[in-house]
Formats: C-alpha cells, sequence, structure tokens
C-alpha cells in the first residue's frame, strides 16, 4: 500500500527534494507552501503523515501543530517536524506542542526516509 | 603706549594661567599625587595674602604720607612669627585638632559652641572685611585708569570704573566658588586656592623688587645716590610717634592673628607644624623684601611724577611715566594678585562663617522637625556657601560703588585692621585661660565692636555721612566725654589710635572681668579644657590633690565619651544624691562606681576602670593622655560612619551590577534571536545542497536532464551561502569594524547606469527602471563602490518584490545645497505600514520570499549611508515602495 505524505515547506528546492525521494519510496506526496490554511490542507488532504516546517510565512509551525491536536479530526496524525534553527528551546516547544518527529535541517534522505516510514500507523 | 586692549588680554591670560594653576593643584590632591601641595614653602608663600593691594600700592603712599610708618604693618607680622611664635602654633594645633574652620568657628567652639558669638564674631569680620575687599577692587580700577590715561587711544567709557570693579568681582566670585566651594569638610584642605595664592605671592614679589631695582639703579643710579636723595627729601624729616608707631605694630600684629582670611591659610589650612617653622623665618624674610623697596619708589615718585600725582599709584606711574611698559604691566599684574589673592581667600573664608554660622542654623530651624538626609544637608551647605560667597563680593562691589572709592587706600586698611583685632581678646583667652567665660567674650567683644563702630568706623565715611557732624564737636545729648574722636575727654590723640586704645584696652577689661564674675556652663568648661589644653598632649603627670579638680575632670573625660548631655545629667543626679548644690558630684567611692558602669558600657569595663583609677589615683597618667584615648574612641565612631558611608556605596554598586546583568541578558536574547535566524539562513541553502547532493550520489539511472536541473539547484544554493556569508561579514565590518572608504570622484548618473546594469544581470524578471538624465548630471566625491552597492540593492528589491504586472521603477533625482536626494519609486503595492519600521532591520523579510536574499540588504545599505553621511529611509505614501536615500555631494566637505 502507498501512504500518503503531505510536505508543508516554503522552500522551493526543499519540496522538491523531498518529494523526489518520497515518491522514488514509493510514497504518495502532496505538497503546501503556506502557512496560513496549512491546518485546512491538512484536514480536506487526510495525509497518513505530515512533514512540517517551522518557519512559514504566515504562520508558525508550533502554531499549526498546536490547532491540528486540537482539532479530534486531525489530533492523531503523525507529525514530523523539520527546522533549519537549531537550538535546543525549539525541540522543547515542538514537543510541548505535540510533535511526533523532530529533525534539524540538513538531515540525511534516509534519515528522513526512515522517520516517515517509522510514523506511518501499522 | 600699552593699549588697552592688550592690558585687557593680558589680564584674562593671567586669570586663565591661575584658574589652570588651581585646576591642576585640585587635580594632583584628588589623584593623591599632591604630596608637594602641602610642602612649607608653598604654605608660607600662601600667608603672602597678608600683602594685599594696600600693602602692594599703598606702602608707598604710606611712606609719601608718613615717612617709615608703613613698616609697622610689615614689623607687626613678624614679631608674631618670631616673638610670639608658640602662640601660633598653639592656634593651628587647635584648629587641627579640634576642626576649626574659621575665626567664628573658633571663638564659637571655645565658649561652648556659642552660635550667638559665632553670628557676632561674623557680623564683625564681614562689615570689617567689606570695606577692606571693596579697597582691593578700588586698586584694581585704579590701576587700569593708571593706564588708561596713559593711553591717548583708549576709548573714553562712561562709567568704565564701575564695569571695571564689577567685572572684577563677577570674576573672583567664579573663581572662588569653582575652587573654594569643593569641599565641606573644613579638614580638607583648598589646595587649588593656595597654590593658586603661592604663584601670585611670587608675582607680586617679583612685581615689587623689579619696580625698585628698576628705580635704584634705572632711575637713581645707584644704593649710594638712592640713600644720599632719600637724606635729601621730605622723607627722612618725618618724626616718628612712639604712640603710633607702637599702636599699629601692635594693630597689625593683632590683625595678622585675627583678620578671617589669615586665619584660614595660617590655621584652617595648615598641615603640619613643618608649615609652620618654616613660615616662621621665611615670612619675615618675604616681608622685608616687599618692604626693601618702599622709600626709594617713594623718593623717585616723589622727584620725577608731577606734583599732585597719587603716591598710591606710583608703583605703576613710575615705570609708565619712564617708558617702561613691560615693567608696568609686570607690576600691574603684581597689584593685581595682590588685590585678587586677598579677595579669594578673605571670600572662602567669610562664607565660610556666613555660611556655618547664619545660614545653616536658620536654614535647620526652619526644618526642625522634617526629615532630612546627609545627601540633602550637604547640597544645601554648599549651594549657601556659594551664595555666601557671591553676597560677601555683592557686598564689596556695592560698598566701592557707593563709596566712590574716595579714601586714602592705607586708611579703610587700618579701620578694618582694628575692627577684627576686636576678637584677639577672646581669642587668646580662650586658648591660654581656662577661666575665659562665654558671658565674658560676649560681653567684651560687644564692647570693642561698638566703640570701633562708634568711634573710628563710622566716622571714617566722614563727619556728617552716617553721623551728623554735631555729634563729633558735643558729643550725643550734648555728652562731651562721648564724643567719638575723644572718649572720656580724652583729646588730641590721633583718632585710629585712640580707637586703638580705647576700644581693646575695654574690650579686655570687660572680657576679664565679666569672665570672672560669671560661671561657665559644662560644656564651656569641657571645651575650654580641650583649648586651653592642646599643647600638652603627652606633657607627663599632674598630682591631683583637690577633690574638685578630679571631679572637673572626670566629668571633662566623660563628657568626651558619653557626649555633653548625658554626662552631665550623669553628674547632676550623683551631685544632688548626694546632697551637694552644684552639678559637680565629690568623687566618692558610690559615685565612682556608678560612673565606672556607665563608662564601660561605652569603651568597655577595663578601660573604664583604668581611666577613672588613673585620675582618681594620680598615676603616672595625665588627663591629656586619657584624652587621646577617648579621641581615639571619636576616631573609631567616625571610622564607623564611613565604614557605613562605603556600605551604602556597596549597596548602590550592587545595583548598578544588577542593571548590567538586566540588560546583559536583553542583549543575550538578542544574541540569541540573531544566532537562531543566521543558522537558519544557513541551514536552508545546506538542506537543499545536501539532499541533492545525496540524491546524485544515490540515483544512479537518473535522466540527465534531471541530473543537470539538480546539480543547478546545488549551485544556486551554493551561491546563496556565499551571499549570505559576504553580507554578513560585510554587515559585520559595517557595523562594528573600521571602514575604509576609498572616495574618489563620479558622477551619480553614471553610478546609477552601474548599479541598473548589475542589478538587471544578477536577477532576471521584467522591470522597466524610467530615469531623467538631466538631473542626474551631480559631482559625487564619496565611496562610489559602496554607493553603488545600495544602489543594486534598492533596485534588486524592485525587481524582487514588486507585484505590478507591469513593474517600473522610476529613480528620481533632486539636487540640493551640497546634498543630494535619490527616490526609488515602483508601482507595487509598498510595504505594509507596520513593516516599515522593520525592514532595514537584520534579517527582517516582508511578505513572501523569494529565493536569493538573506533579509540583509536593507540593514547593509542603511550602515553604507551611515558611513557615507547620508540616510536611507522608507518613503511612505507614493503609491509603490519607496526608498529615500540622502547623500552629501562631498563626503571630505561634510566631514569638515
Amino acid at each position: 500500500m502507498a501512504g500518503h505524505v503531505l510536505v508543508i515547506e516554503d522552500e522551493p528546492n526543499i519540496i522538491e527534494a523531498i518529494s523526489f525521494i518520497l515518491s522514488r519510496d514509493g510514497w504518495r506526496v502532496d505538497t503546501h507552501s503556506n502557512g496560513v490554511d496549512a491546518v485546512d490542507v491538512v484536514r480536506a488532504k487526510a495525509p497518513d503523515v505530515v512533514i512540517l516546517d517551522v518557519m512559514l510565512p504566515g504562520r508558525s509551525g508550533y502554531d499549526i501543530l498546536r490547532d491540528l491536536r486540537d482539532d479530534p479530526a486531525t489530533s492523531a496524525v503523525p507529525v514530523l517536524m523539520l527546522t533549519a534553527r537549531g537550538q535546543s528551546r525549539d525541540r522543547e516547544l515542538a514537543e510541548r506542542a505535540g510533535v511526533s518527529r523532530f529533525m534539524t535541517k540538513p538531515f540525511s534522505n534516509s534519515e528522513v526516509l526512515d522517520a516517515v516510514r517509522a510514523l506511518i500507523p501499522t | 603706549m600699552i593699549a588697552m586692549q592688550a592690558l585687557a588680554v593680558i589680564s584674562v591670560a593671567y586669570v586663565l594661567f591661575l584658574f589652570a594653576v588651581a585646576f591642576f593643584a585640585e587635580r594632583a590632591a584628588r589623584r593623591g599625587r599632591g604630596a608637594w601641595l602641602r610642602a612649607p614653602v608653598i604654605y608660607t608663600l600662601s600667608l603672602s595674602i597678608y600683602c594685599t593691594a594696600w600693602t602692594f600700592y599703598g606702602a608707598v603712599g604710606t611712606a609719601v604720607r608718613g615717612g617709615f610708618e608703613y613698616l609697622t604693618i610689615y614689623l607687626g607680622p613678624s614679631l608674631v612669627l618670631i616673638g610670639w611664635f608658640w602662640i601660633l602654633r598653639r592656634l593651628v594645633r587647635i584648629g587641627r585638632s579640634q576642626r576649626i574652620t574659621s575665626v567664628a568657628d573658633l571663638i564659637s567652639s571655645r565658649y561652648g559652641k556659642s552660635n550667638l558669638l559665632g553670628v557676632g564674631v561674623t557680623v564683625l569680620s564681614v562689615i570689617a572685611a567689606t570695606p577692606y575687599i571693596a579697597l582691593q577692587l578700588q586698586s584694581v580700577v585704579l590701576s587700569v585708569d593708571a593706564f588708561r590715561h596713559a593711553d591717548p587711544a583708549a576709548p573714553v567709557v562712561a562709567d568704565s570704573q564701575t564695569m571695571t570693579a564689577f567685572w572684577v568681582a563677577a570674576g573672583l566670585a567664579v573663581f572662588t566658588v569653582i575652587f573654594g566651594t569643593r569641599n565641606l569638610d573644613a579638614n580638607e584642605r583648598h589646595h587649588g586656592v593656595v597654590t593658586a595664592i603661592a604663584v601670585e605671592a611670587i608675582v607680586k614679589l617679583a612685581a615689587l623688587l623689579a619696580v625698585g631695582i628698576f628705580v635704584v639703579w634705572g632711575l637713581m643710579g645707584g644704593v649710594t645716590e638712592t640713600l644720599a636723595r632719600i637724606d635729601a627729601s621730605a622723607l627722612g624729616e618725618w618724626q616718628v610717634s612712639g604712640g603710633r608707631w607702637a599702636g599699629l605694630t601692635f594693630l597689625s600684629a593683632a590683625a595678622f592673628l585675627c583678620l578671617p582670611r589669615m586665619f584660614q591659610v595660617m590655621v584652617v589650612e595648615n598641615d603640619s607644624d613643618a608649615q609652620l617653622r618654616m613660615a616662621s623665618w621665611a615670612f619675615p624674610l618675604y616681608l622685608m623684601l616687599m618692604s626693601l623697596f618702599i622709600v626709594p619708589i617713594a623718593v623717585a615718585g616723589l622727584e620725577i611724577l608731577p606734583a599732585g600725582a597719587n603716591p598710591d599709584l606710583f608703583v605703576l606711574t613710575l615705570p609708565l611715566a619712564s617708558g617702561q611698559e613691560g615693567l608696568a604691566v609686570l607690576s600691574f599684574l603684581g597689584g593685581f594678585s595682590s588685590a585678587t589673592s586677598m579677595v579669594i581667600v578673605a571670600a572662602i573664608a567669610l562664607s565660610t562663617m556666613v555660611s556655618n554660622h547664619i545660614v545653616m542654623p536658620i536654614w535647620l530651624r526652619l526644618r526642625e522637625g522634617t526629615a532630612s538626609f546627609s545627601g540633602d544637608v550637604r547640597k544645601v551647605v554648599l549651594r549657601s556657601r556659594r551664595l555666601s560667597i557671591a553676597g560677601v563680593l555683592l557686598l564689596g562691589y556695592l560698598y566701592y560703588s557707593v563709596s566712590g572709592g574716595g579714601a586714602a587706600l592705607s586708611a579703610i586698611g587700618l579701620v578694618s585692621f582694628t575692627g577684627v583685632a576686636q576678637v584677639l581678646p577672646a581669642m587668646l583667652g580662650g586658648i591660654f585661660w581656662r577661666g575665659a567665660t562665654r558671658a565674658g567674650a560676649l560681653a567684651g567683644l560687644s564692647v570693642g565692636f561698638v566703640i570701633w563702630m562708634y568711634t573710628l568706623f563710622l566716622p571714617s565715611f566722614g563727619a556728617g555721612t552716617l553721623l551728623p557732624v554735631n555729634l563729633f564737636d558735643q558729643g550725643p545729648l550734648g555728652i562731651a566725654w562721648l564724643r567719638p574722636q575723644a572718649l572720656f575727654g580724652i583729646e588730641g590723640l590721633d583718632a585710629l589710635l585712640h580707637t586703638v586704645l580705647w576700644s581693646l584696652s575695654l574690650n579686655a577689661v570687660v572680657f576679664i572681668s565679666v569672665s570672672l564674675l560669671s560661671f561657665p556652663q559644662p560644656l564651656e568648661r569641657l571645651q575650654g579644657a580641650q583649648f586651653v589644653t592642646t599643647d600638652h598632649v603627652g606633657g607627663g603627670a599632674r598630682s591631683w590633690s583637690s577633690s574638685a579638680a578630679q571631679a572637673e575632670d572626670l566629668m571633662v573625660m566623660t563628657q568626651r565619651i558619653l557626649g555633653a548631655r548625658e554626662a552631665q545629667d550623669l553628674f547632676l543626679t550623683e551631685a544632688q544624691r548626694q546632697g551637694l548644690s552644684g552639678s559637680l558630684p565629690d568623687p566618692t567611692p558610690d559615685f565612682l562606681e556608678v560612673l565606672e558602669k556607665r563608662l564601660s558600657g561605652a569603651v568597655g569595663a577595663a578601660t573604664a576602670h583604668a581611666m577613672v583609677g588613673q585620675i582618681v589615683g594620680g598615676a603616672a597618667v595625665s588627663v591629656q593622655d586619657l584624652m587621646a584615648v577617648a579621641d581615639e574612641t571619636a576616631q573609631m565612631m567616625e571610622y564607623s560612619a564611613r565604614l557605613e558611608a562605603q556600605s551604602q556605596e556597596l549597596t548602590r554598586t550592587a545595583r548598578q551590577l544588577r542593571e548590567a546583568n538586566e540588560k546583559l541578558t536583553r542583549l543575550s536574547v538578542q544574541k540569541d534571536a540573531f544566532l537562531s535566524q543566521i543558522s537558519h539562513e544557513l541551514r536552508t541553502p545546506m538542506t537543499s545542497i545536501r539532499a541533492f547532493s545525496e540524491i546524485l550520489r544515490d540515483s544512479a539511472d537518473m535522466r540527465p536532464s534531471d541530473q543537470t536541473r539538480y546539480a543547478s539547484i546545488i549551485h544556486d544554493e551554493a551561491l546563496r551561502l556565499t551571499r549570505l556569508l559576504d553580507d554578513l561579514l560585510d554587515l559585520s565590518v559595517l557595523e562594528n569594524g573600521q571602514v575604509n572608504l576609498n572616495l574618489r570622484h563620479g558622477m551619480l548618473a553614471d553610478v546609477l547606469d552601474r548599479a541598473a546594469a548589475a542589478a538587471s544581470a544578477e536577477e532576471t524578471g521584467p522591470l522597466t527602471i524610467r530615469r531623467r538624465s538631466d538631473n542626474e548630471e551631480v559631482l559625487l566625491y564619496t565611496d562610489i563602490d559602496r554607493l553603488s552597492q545600495v544602489f543594486i540593492n534598492l533596485i534588486a528589491n524592485a525587481r524582487k518584490y514588486c507585484d505590478a504586472p507591469d513593474p517600473v521603477l522610476e529613480i528620481r533625482v533632486r539636487g540640493d545645497v551640497g546634498r543630494v536626494v535619490i527616490d526609488f519609486i515602483d508601482n507595487g503595492s509598498g510595504v505594509a505600514p507596520d513593516a516599515q519600521d522593520v525592514i532595514f532591520e537584520k534579517f527582517s523579510r516582508v511578505g513572501e520570499q523569494k529565493a536569493g536574499g538573506a533579509g540583509l540588504g536593507l540593514a547593509i545599505s542603511r550602515q553604507i549611508m551611515v558611513r557615507l553621511g547620508g540616510t536611507i529611509s522608507y518613503l511612505p505614501g507614493q503609491g509603490g515602495a519607496a526608498f529615500r536615500v540622502v547623500l552629501p555631494t562631498d563626503l571630505a566637505l561634510a566631514a569638515q
């Protein structure tokens, strides 16, 4: 079965890289590059895994994550968070918001792939 | 002829020089490098304020009018220093140990800290000194006038004399306020003032000697010739009146001790006995040198200058008349020094008295009941001192302008001398006679003061001015023996001598008799004991045979330890318990036990026992030794007060540290945010680079077109990284470092051309740039490369962020005087109002980010514009995004 991943990220090159890696592994990939309506998109597309950037135009990844967790429809979806801000405080904020997995950019491709595989509910 | 302007310039330069001397001396003292300031020679020279303008100019006048009589003015102080050295030494030691701040303070402290006496002495001193200060102002005015008459080109200015006097008084007030009210504690000395005065002492001596040498060898033709002409002159024929000589010598000796300004330099500013020892021989020498050429100058002046020339100005007019302008200027400076140094010290001394004995007590009484803090009081004391200084000088100036400066110089001086000499009986009695009382001092002073006012001061204004003429002929109410100048029917006596005789003798008689008749209060007795025994510190054993003496000394000691009131209460209670009528109990064992207990609370049981035992037991330790012990206790208390001050300072330091820490924390938060931003900007391109290089590495079967595409992404992101690092370094240098600007000439049009080309080469996208080339012909002298960096950034921003379907950037140039204004306006939707403030901050990006910028461009542009002496700002309300660059056309000119 092919899982469904939604990538919410604003850097076009990073979107392209993640899409490539996941597609090659057989995943179905949707992308979205704006923070403002990200919650609606997650609700609409109901992906198996969300990959979420922290610094998004319009809204921060932490706020989006909190909203997802507050909504019963999306509270269970696994979220892999990627951030380019490498401070320990960021990890704390993410964990408090209910992140499933937290990774710092730059990442290795296999790492992302492993993380997504591990997050998919069996 | 020396021009008036030149004289004014020289005077001002001299005054500035004195300011500098005082300033550097103060600084050296403050930095602890002022050991030389306490050199005995400086102390000795500072005593020379005794030689005012009165002695500088007036001595010659006195010699012309009264022959060798002028010598008495020098003889008095010399006699005091040589013959009465022990009086001086005692005064100085008392001044040091009791921290005396003025004559008024000395008298007031000695007689039981009586403020009434303090006020009395202060009033007397101010009244006596005011004409004297006026006299100094007058001497400066007269000496300036001498130059004015000698300079036909000088403009005739109405009221010029009063103006000169006013400016001199104002300048002296400023100097005295600056250097005279630096320290509050009288224990700290006025090093700046004293050093400046020492310099002035040298100047006036040098000036007088120079004039004298010129007269003897230049005008008279040698010593023998001079002596012959002195013999031939009228001066030699003056009859010496023995009574007047003795009277004047005694008067100047008394004044030397009692003058507030002499007390200031001699006692208050004194640091050690060594200073006094040197002064005792060196100052008479100084006086001798000052008097050496008086007679030759007087004789020469009488011979050479036209009849009717003012003899008080011979010192100045002789060189002027002989065409010796340099010498005349030196002489002028000498007189100026004499006048200013006297006025400065007199103002300090009088202001201390006025402030401490009149202003502060009134202020404290007014504030009674309200809380006050030490810092508060300090400010008030300083302000009151400063106002007093201004007040004293204003009085002197008013006296001068009202009196018109008519009387001969020396007459005013002697009136002053007689006034202050009234303090002498109370002063000498106070330091030598334990029996002198407050009532005695008050009575003596009052009698002396009244006689002086009535017979000398008021008449000195001239009969009919302040006192009616018939008073002098018939006496008040027709009582002949009360005529001001013939008291008790003694007529035909010299007016001055008459006053000196009556005022001082009656003063002394009343002082002694009232002292004998009145009973001193305990505090007076305590102070009296301290003052009278100062010399005997460690002086050896005394036997205590009489119990009264024992009780008295026990009292003195107890007051030192417990304070006056508590000690008095204790002794009074004990005396009543013993059934005695006085305030001193008999030293019975019971009493001694009680006393010991009370004392041990303050100094510890062992010490208390030893102290009491040694007084009562007549052991080989004197009361004075015990006093020393008690003084140490007082020092300990002072030390603990200082500790308290230190602890307050520590609290203050702690608060400052806390504030600094908070500031650092704030900075640290800012730094974290900045690092976080940098991290983001660096990691983002690195993420793409890493991801795509792994893809290229792991996918062998990739299509060539994809390979090329991914490789070029890696390339672009690597460029982005490089650019970011360049920008960061650039910004770091611009913000913190030394930027070497490469200044050269260039036309604005060329700079804009190049910037437009560079911006288009770097960025792709349709952007039309509209310019009007005729306005752009502006020649710039600035860092052309840095400027075009700013322009490239603005054009690239328009290309990146202008959201119009057909983006147009208009560049408008407007020239102004010395600067040029360049506006960059596009036709997009502009920057949102709330974002306009932050766009110049680092890493601020507004709206959707397009690839390329890290948000440093405008931050860098702003820094560059600061370095180029210009500004860059956002112009709201222009339709699209609009930036204004303002630039000086010539940075080199702008920097001037």
